[in-house]
């Protein structure tokens, strides 16, 4: 394969043979224009935060040890980092604001969304301590709402209700010692960019701790938040069945492509293209074919099945089809060079977002009580589209692969109570500690241009798999462990070590889906990593051990983004050990270096940062680590 | 034969040629690794700046050379094959009589063992680390004919766009 270097998805490297002789530019491309990267960056030791600089750091030792104001290596790593996690955490907590806003806007009735999971909103209630007898479900979701906002609102020293109210105790004793309990979101991500300004905070552990705030903020007042409300609002997902790559795109079908994080105007998408399918076959299409890419995309696979398209890196060979009638944006991983690919098609660039606009794309602004206006304007825009498409330039790969995704922790709960109905956890926690399964990894976050796409991803995965370790996954990871067909009960006879398939048999076969579950279970987006922490909370909370205890660890293979930062750190403070695919830009400073990745953090968090760009190597890391903590806990 | 030339012009003092030096110069050769060697690995090229520009500067294997005359002891001497003043561990013996004869001070100490150390134009690469990393193309490895055939192009565009080719016609 000519682009075997580029990725290891045979759809992708088709649609790059394409672009390459039609000479449209892609992100491999500019991969190669931006070599050789710049050291001091690599190494995080540029400082841009005051007009004095930039200012950089000899990392061999010698002179400039210092910035013009005297700040050191260590110093100017991780005030950088903390800007990046703050900025991860704030893509999160903005996306969850307009979550309750929603949530707001259903309990007031007459509104375009509504409270379609009453389970989830009763279950989120009692978690707030908020009393749920002789309530109106909109009562209810009023008070929910109130309840979220009122962490924006917090004024007080108090730590954030939605992080005490689900966050294990453990853990909050624990980062209440610390002094990294987050207040209000809003706040904290304020106080860090004056934290970080030039002449403030000079302590880099101080810094650190910082940021281990930060993490909370993104994973309780972000992640958590978000896939509550949006569970409530849209369903919590259970097990469906879709497909995932390029082949999904239909040759006769108007193709609508949603694209970004958040769910709020891609569901009424979904719905609106339902209902306006008559039109497009109208006009000659035999149907509405969406797809996504990113987490909207994983949005709407996991409640509504909508298949993938592609994941992050491959995002503009979508549009090289030639078949995309409309890509519909909204926020986060958009690549600014959509546009110029889609100048040289049919294919309309829909912006939808205010702090989200492309030169020359076409935007149709979101605002939620009009998003059902919006949306049907989106998909009759895209329909007038098909028209205009040239078939004669149409090339859509036939690679796709089946997958079930859908497994939320309420999902999982079901199956397994299919085997247990009073213990569903028993026989999860029965096969982890006799062995059969050797313990849990999540793999997160999205595609980087440094590493060969998904190739990481991948790896990783078959080799844990074959020692019997379980998958959990989401976001970018989730689509290209998809695409590789991994998401099947078929992975689990190819792939999975002999006690860990027989396990899944068994609880496939209790679940009534006569095939083995599979071996990698699809959490959702990257804000349902949330959904992550739920499980790890409900398994310590079942064995009366600490989170940081148990047999798993994280994994973030080709992660490039500030949120998977954002994330990792959560997951690093929730006691978790944290594989990192990418080196991060924090080599230049070498006490933070030592923190985030050694003894320190571990004896303060329980979790810590492990750094391998080999994945079969990482694979082998990761399970050393697993069997030290089964050891530990003499299982 | 092949020199590493700048375009002053260019050059915007990122120091990503110092880095890539150091790197190339390390042992492991990676720079995530290399900058946490002991000793730390030195660079060979230095990033100067005055009157608002910046230059690399690094040896300049002179035909000529001063370095090659003054050292004692023949650790430094020119190879005619390659062209390049090669520096000599074994027989060096840190007098620095380089040092002082050098008009770009592109000799330098390796920090640790009182040796004397300068590019080597990097013996193990088809083109010199310093090149491979100048993110402007601001170092260039070229025959200095043709570096000298590209600044005459550059000297008679400019001076044709502001009108002078014309003037001098008329």
């Amino acid at each position: 394969m000519k682009f075997r270097d580029y990725t290891i998805d045979p759809a992708a490297a088709s649609m790059l043979g394409r672009c390459s002789d039609q000479s449209i530019e892609t992100a491999w491309d500019r991969f190669h224009g931006q070599q050789p990267q710049c050291g001091f960056g690599l190494l995080g030791i540029c400082c841009r935060n005051c007009v004095q600089g930039p200012c950089r750091i000899n990392p061999f030792g010698e002179e400039p040890s210092k910035g013009i104001c005297g700040a050191g290596a260590d110093l100017i790593v991780a005030r950088n980092l903390l800007r990046g996690v703050a900025g991860g955490a704030a893509t999160h907590v903005d996306h969850a604001y307009e979550a309750i806003e929603a949530l707001e806007l259903a309990a007031s009735g007459n509104a375009p969304y509504q409270v379609r999971d009453e389970a989830k909103l009763l279950a989120v209630a009692k978690k707030l301590g908020i009393e749920v007898e002789g309530k109106t479900s909109a009562e209810l979701a009023g008070e929910v709402a109130g309840a979220a906002y009122s962490d924006f609102a917090n004024h007080s020293t108090k730590p954030m209700r939605w992080l005490t109210a689900t966050a294990p105790a453990e853990r909050v004793a624990t980062w209440g010692k610390l002094g990294v309990l987050p207040r209000n979101p809003d706040r904290e991500i304020r106080e860090v960019l004056h934290q970080t300004t030039m002449g403030v905070d000079s302590d880099p552990v101080n810094l650190i701790l910082s940021t281990v705030k930060l993490g909370l903020v993104d994973g309780y007042a972000g992640l958590h938040l978000a896939t509550d409300i949006q569970d409530i609002i849209f369903g919590t997902p259970g097990p469906v069945f879709s497909e995932a790559n390029l082949g999904v795109l239909k040759e006769d079908h108007v193709n609508v492509i949603v694209h970004g994080h958040v769910p709020l105007l891609s569901e009424k998408i979904v719905e609106w293209a339902r209902k306006l399918t008559p039109e497009a076959e109208k006009l000659g299409a035999k149907g509405i074919q969406l797809a996504g890419i990113c987490c909207t995309g994983n949005e709407v696979l996991m409640r509504q099945g909508v298949p993938i398209a592609t994941n992050f890196l491959s995002q503009e060979l979508a549009l090289a089809t030639g078949a995309v009638d409309a890509m519909v944006v909204d926020v986060q991983c958009i690549m600014p060079a959509l546009q110029t690919v889609a100048d040289c098609f049919h294919t309309k660039i829909i912006t939808t977002m205010p702090i989200a606009k492309i030169p020359g794309a076409q935007h149709i602004g979101f605002t939620l009580e009009e998003v059902d206006a919006r949306a049907e304007e989106i998909v009759r825009t895209a329909i007038a589209n098909f028209v205009k498409r040239d078939m004669s330039r149409v090339y859509i790969p036939r690679e796709k692969s089946a997958m079930v995704a859908g497994f939320s922790v309420e999902a999982v709960v079901k199956a397994l109570a299919c085997l247990d109905a009073d213990n569903p956890l028993k026989p999860l926690v029965d096969n982890i500690a006799n062995g059969n399964i050797l313990g849990a990894v999540a793999t997160v976050g999205c595609n980087n241009a440094k590493v060969t796409q998904d190739s990481a991803h991948v790896t990783l995965v078959k080799e844990l798999i074959k020692e019997n370790v379980l998958i959990v996954t989401t976001g970018c990871s989730a689509q290209a462990l998809a695409k590789a067909g991994l998401l099947l009960p078929e992975a689990t006879e190819k792939y999975a070590g002999e006690t860990l398939k027989a396990v899944l048999t068994a609880v496939g076969k209790a679940a009534g889906l006569n095939a083995p579950l599979p071996p990698v279970l699809h959490m959702g987006s990257c804000v349902d990593n949330s959904r992550i922490g739920d499980l790890l909370k409900a398994l310590a909370d079942y064995l009366k051990v600490a989170v940081k205890d148990l047999p798993v660890a994280a994994s973030a293979p080709e992660y490039q983004h500030e949120k998977a930062l954002a994330i990792g750190t959560w997951a690093v403070a929730l006691g978790v050990f944290t594989h990192l695919g990418v080196v991060p830009p924090v080599l230049g400073g070498p006490q933070v270096a030592s923190i985030l990745t050694g003894q320190v953090a571990e004896d303060l968090l329980g979790g810590k940062f492990y750094v391998e760009t080999e994945p079969v190597k990482a694979a082998q890391g990761i399970l050393v680590h697993i069997r030290s903590k089964r050891q530990k806990l003499g299982i | 034969m092949k020199q590493v030339l700048v375009d002053i012009k260019i050059c915007l003092g990122c120091r990503s040629c110092e880095l890539a030096c150091a790197v190339e110069h390390s042992h492991t050769k990676n720079l995530f690794e290399a900058v946490q060697e002991n000793p730390r690995p030195r660079n060979r090229v230095f990033v100067e700046s005055a009157g608002g520009k910046s230059f690399p500067i690094q040896c300049r294997h002179c035909d000529d050379s001063p370095c090659t005359r003054a050292c004692m002891s023949g650790a430094i001497s020119k190879d005619s094959s390659t062209g390049v003043v090669g520096h000599n561990p074994e027989k060096c013996v840190g007098c620095w009589m380089c040092v002082i004869v050098c008009p770009f001070g592109a000799i330098t100490t390796d920090g640790e063992k009182h040796l004397a150390v300068k590019c080597d134009r990097c013996p193990d690469r088809d083109k010199p680390a310093c090149v491979t990393a100048c993110p402007t193309k601001a170092l260039v490895y070229q025959e200095v004919d043709r570096f000298a055939k590209g600044v005459r192009q550059q000297y008679l565009t400019s001076f044709s766009k502001e009108g002078g080719v014309t003037r001098e016609i008329s």
